[in-house]
């Protein structure tokens, strides 16, 4: 279910590495429990996120939720797709619905994030709790 | 079986501007007495609008058919019960709208000279009089138009007494079980909120309290009885331990119709507290409002009320503005008026023996229906009820229907669901204040509803989980309402391209 | 039933109370009235208020005729007795007159989008100021002294513990209109918004273009408020504005001592999610028939929590209602035609005072209300003079306005007849 390619935070975002970028979006686990996402609240371009401090905003008819930076860096791209088809997150949250691109800054990051094993125990453990 | 409603028809009805159509009217107004002044003369071409686009035209007949029809489309208490917790939906007398409508009252003008206001000024001092001797407190002001704004008066006065001590502080406190306006006020008021955990009662942690008052804490807000319908029995302690450290205790009046002639919050060390006059002393609902939301303080808090105040020397009343610690105003004028007009009705129609019953018969048919479903329902919190009961849905979700979905099966049982989903607390929520306007027979139709929910649950959950099944309008879909938003109504395309 | 409980009284159903907390002894309040005495009482009451005379009183409050059938449809128990409509399926009603009323909303104020409204006008204004900081990311508000005065007390009380400073701008002397100059002035890259009024407070049509273009150049929002809302029947809305916010009571609300009323707040489309309170949309049920909702509910309290943009719960829901009754009687022409009469009482008014020797006090275009001041005899004088004629004059403003110590904000409307404008008007001779 989770990409083994990918690395997982304790907020539920996943992140890609490709080189110097980084792609980031929410687990399936996180759609799930929000429901049907209705509005994504992107950052602008050029903004340089934090290491899991909010960058934006997913919101579903009922509940909001911050979405965390994995990493430090610029972002480079924004997903603008989902500015008119929110269900996108819901749909493919580990491919189309993807939220942003940056730029890495620090790859000494990635080594604090869980890998999708680690991940998978994780929401295991956070479900019987 | 559904013993309380069968079907009827409804009619269809479209939207005002789609009835519309050109030169129609329902007005009269009379001939002008006047010479006619030409708008553009007057106010300059440029300020002159042209038509207002898409504005409706439709006549008399029309207008009332709309609105009727309309109107059959709603569920209201003129209907039956409406158990929606924490809202309080009693009876509405219709006494109340007749007084409310006496033309002195009605057409005063907030402006009129005070000598001829004595009136309306009386009606205000009266429901202040009484409010104070129901919540034990020192002074009362009338001029928060609603519960939340009310809210935000009370922190407001807080924050105003702290800083004329030196600091205003920081932070407010408020359980995780209460209602979302206490931190949104919170905010608003300029504060960081600070949540508490509930302890396994429901109620307040003594010892978490402790722990989380320091000198930067302004003031805890509570709910009491909380939103779980508990009375927090150790409220004088969580008084003291605020007291000690400087700090106030804020009340959220929405449950005070559980406490009317039985415990006063000013006994039970309470500094500010508002009321919901639309809850309590049931003045109508209306769809969403007006309410009000009248403060109560103790006197240490009271020269930081909103100006004015009323005062009364010779059997005059005035209006004295002249208060230097005052807030200010937080409403123009005096508050909504009307609603104090009706809530005052109700008081002296119930008088203090008759309000006590109010509270009693409150209590007694939340702790009816307790029993009524206990064995079918979850009941997580077996603290005694006071005048509503909290289950959840736990049973039920493990076949798969949630509190939701045994809220719209109810709307088939021809009730009203109870509230949905809150206290964030308990999880799947189903928060049921039934009031003392309830009869028995109305009440043992409601338990019955929910006791054969509960057998549906078991046999067909698909049938409880597309409910509702008999209303003209089935399950709406919020989620394509907040994707693509349509607030309001436009003029077809097609019909406009083909006009030009 | 108590005794289905295992109870033998009611007093045990509080017996968990502490007996600290407990009220030992009756309530202080008098034995329950009948309906009869209730009646006689507040008729008592009512009598002790100004009944049946003319008035020249508006300043935000506003006595206009009220429709028939505004009462019977509005009172409906299926309207008044209901609550905010949570539940979809059976508030199609409720919803349903919601969207209208924010579909006139927009309509008469030339926004994009309205939401359900507010508490009044009064608080409809630092709800607007608050969501221009939003926007904006900035604090300062500034906001004209022809604003109404009480408003722009409470925009203070919100202002002061939101950290946002509230400066005035003045307004000019002669023509009663915006200071543009004084506005210029204290326009800065950290202003969030400039409120006006217009109608203003004195009556005044106002520049809000000009406004717009000035607040626009800072990257200031331009907030309008009304508190006439007949004169949008007449007037070019402020269709430059970013924010319009304002008070409906006139559309078939009596004045009611002040309350309850109806505010509005309407913006354009991309502010919609930084907007307060209730928005209804359309959307679908299941079977595909149009239906409404509450949506965007994402801003609201009690999802957001201490977050949210407004701590507003509640809307007016019932007088929201008897505005859309009223708005739809009187339609596009009725509208039109109800603010026609009330420009040219207003005007046959201020020129009867004139004759008498009054003076208007300010040049600037006026819709139903104006600023005047006697000749040869001081205003109090003259309202003391009507008032023995069983007249009430209009507002004394030096309570406000200190430098107009003797003038009076007076107002007619399609009410006031001819007759009583000559008797009131006469008042003002020296």
């Amino acid at each position: 279910m989770y990409p083994n390619e990918f690395r997982y935070t304790r907020e539920h975002e996943w992140v890609s590495i490709d080189g110097d970028t980084a792609t980031v979006g929410i687990t399936d686990h996180a759609q799930d429990q929000l429901g049907d996402v209705v509005f994504v609240e992107l950052p602008q371009l050029g903004v340089r996120t934090q290491s899991m401090q909010s960058f934006g905003t997913v919101e579903s008819v009922k509940a909001v939720s911050d979405v965390y930076s994995p990493l430090t860096g610029q972002v480079t791209e924004v997903n603008e797709t989902l500015v008119d088809a929110p269900e996108k997150l819901n749909e493919s949250p580990h491919g189309d619905g993807w939220l942003i691109k940056l730029q890495i800054e620090d790859r000494t990051e990635i080594e604090t994030l869980m890998t999708a094993e680690a991940y998978q125990a994780y929401i295991d453990a956070e479900k019987e709790s | 079986m559904i013993r309380k409603v069968r079907s009827h028809q409804t009619q269809n009805e479209p939207l005002l501007f789609e009835r519309s159509s050109p030169g129609k009217k329902g007005y009269q107004l009379p001939p002008l007495d006047v010479p006619s002044v030409a708008p553009a003369e007057a106010l300059g071409v440029a300020n002159v609008r042209r038509e207002i686009e898409g504005f409706p035209e439709v006549s008399e007949v029309e207008i009332i058919r709309h609105f009727t029809r309309l109107s059959t489309w709603n569920y209201a208490i003129d209907l039956g019960l409406y158990p929606l917790g924490s809202c309080t939906m009693k009876y509405n007398p219709r006494l109340n709208e007749f007084v409310a409508r006496i033309e002195g009252l009605a057409q005063a003008h907030p402006y009129q000279p005070e000598e001829l206001a004595q009136g309306a000024m009386r009606v205000q001092v009266q429901l202040e009089q009484y409010l104070r001797e129901t919540t034990g407190m020192d002074e009362v002001t009338l001029q928060p138009a609603a519960g939340a704004h009310g809210e935000q008066t009370g922190i407001l006065l807080i924050r105003a007494y702290l800083e004329a001590q030196g600091d205003a502080r920081r932070k407010v406190l408020i359980p995780d079980s209460a209602h979302g306006t206490n931190p949104a006020t919170a905010a608003i008021a300029g504060y960081e909120v600070e949540e508490i955990k509930s302890n396994d009662q429901g109620m307040i942690d003594l010892e978490a309290l402790e722990r989380a008052v320091d000198d930067s804490v302004a003031a805890l807000m509570v709910t009491n009885p909380n939103t779980v319908g508990i009375f927090e029995k150790d409220i004088a302690k969580v008084a003291e331990i605020l007291h000690e450290r400087g700090a106030q205790l804020y009340m959220d009046g929405a449950n005070m119709n559980a406490l009317v002639g039985i415990a006063r919050p000013g006994d039970f060390g309470v500094d500010v507290m508002h009321l919901n006059l639309h809850k309590t002393f049931s003045t109508p609902h209306g769809g969403g409002g007006p309410g009000a939301g009248p403060v109560a303080v103790k006197k240490h808090l009271a020269p930081h009320l909103p100006v004015p105040r009323i005062e009364e020397s010779n059997g005059t009343l005035r209006y004295c503005y002249d208060r230097e610690l005052s807030i200010g105003r937080v409403r123009a004028y005096f508050g909504n008026f009307g609603v104090l007009v009706r809530a005052l009705a109700y008081i002296l129609a119930h008088g203090g023996d008759g309000l006590r019953n109010a509270t009693i018969d409150a209590v007694l048919n939340a702790n009816y229906i307790r029993k009524g479903i206990g064995d079918r329902y979850e009941l997580p919190y077996t603290a005694p009820s006071m005048h509503e009961c909290v289950f959840s849905d736990d049973r039920q979700a493990r076949s798969g229907v949630r509190t939701g979905d045994i809220a719209k099966r109810l709307i088939d049982y021809g009730f009203h669901p109870y509230t949905v989903s809150f206290p964030l607390i308990v999880r799947g929520a189903l928060m049921i204040e039934p009031t003392e306007t309830e009869s028995k027979q109305e009440l043992d139709l409601f338990i019955d509803a929910l006791r054969s929910i509960a057998d549906e649950v078991e046999s067909d959950p698909e049938l409880v989980r597309s409910a509702p099944h008999t209303t003209r309008t089935k399950r709406v879909d919020e989620t394509r309402a907040a994707r693509r938003p349509v607030l309001h109504w436009k003029a077809p395309v097609e019909e406009k391209q083909a006009a030009d | 039933m108590l005794a289905s409980l295992g109870m033998g009284s009611a007093e045990e159903l509080f017996s968990h109370l502490p007996a600290d907390v407990r009220l030992d002894r009756p309530l202080d309040i008098p034995s329950g009235k009948s309906e009869y005495e209730i009646i006689q009482y507040f008729n008592d009451l009512a009598a002790q208020n100004a009944n049946g005379y003319p008035s020249f009183l508006g300043a935000g409050v506003y006595r206009h005729f009220r429709p028939v059938v505004v009462d019977p449809l509005a009172t409906r128990s299926e309207f008044l007795t209901a609550y905010t409509p949570y539940q979809a399926e059976i508030s199609q009603g409720v919803l349903t007159t919601i969207f209208e009323f924010q579909t006139m909303v927009t309509q008469l104020t030339g926004m994009d989008v309205a939401n359900a409204s507010m508490y009044d006008g009064s608080t409809a204004v630092p709800e607007a100021g608050m969501m221009a900081a939003r926007i904006t990311r900035r604090d300062k508000l500034l906001v004209a002294r022809t604003v109404h005065p009480e408003y722009r007390e409470v925009l203070n009380t919100y202002g002061r513990h939101q950290t946002l400073p509230v400066e005035t701008v003045a307004y000019d002397a002669e023509s009663g209109q915006l200071d543009l100059d004084d506005l210029d002035a204290k326009l800065d890259r950290e202003t969030a918004a400039v409120i006006v009024q217009s109608p203003n407070f004195f009556g005044v049509v106002d520049q809000t273009r000009e406004a717009a273009e000035m607040a626009h150049r800072y990257g200031a929002l331009l907030v309008v408020i009304f508190t006439e809302a007949v004169s949008l029947g007449l007037l070019e809305p402020g269709c430059e504005a970013d924010i319009v916010a304002g008070e409906m009571q006139s559309f078939a609300h009596p004045p009611s001592y002040g309350g309850p009323f109806v505010g509005v707040l309407a913006t354009r489309q991309k502010y919609v999610r930084q907007m307060p309170g209730r928005l209804v949309g359309e959307t679908v049920d299941s079977e595909g028939n149009r239906a409404f909702c509450l949506t965007l509910a994402t801003r609201e309290q009690h999802i957001r929590r201490a977050k949210a943009t407004s701590n507003i719960c509640t809307n007016q829901a019932l007088i929201a209602l008897m505005a859309t009754i009223c708005m739809s009687v009187f339609g596009k022409q009725g509208l039109r035609e109800l603010a026609e009469q009330n420009l040219s009482k207003s005007h046959y008014l201020a020129d009867q005072i004139g004759r008498n020797g009054g003076r208007r006090v300010f040049s600037g275009p006026f819709f139903n209300e104006f600023v005047v001041s006697a000749n040869g005899v001081e205003v109090a004088e003259v309202n003391r003079r009507a008032l023995d004629e069983k007249i009430i004059g209009g507002l004394a403003l030096k309570k406000f306005y200190p430098e107009l110590q003797d003038a009076l904000l007076v107002c007619a409307t399609e009410v006031n007849n001819r007759d009583e404008m000559d008797r009131y008007a006469a008042q003002f001779s020296g």
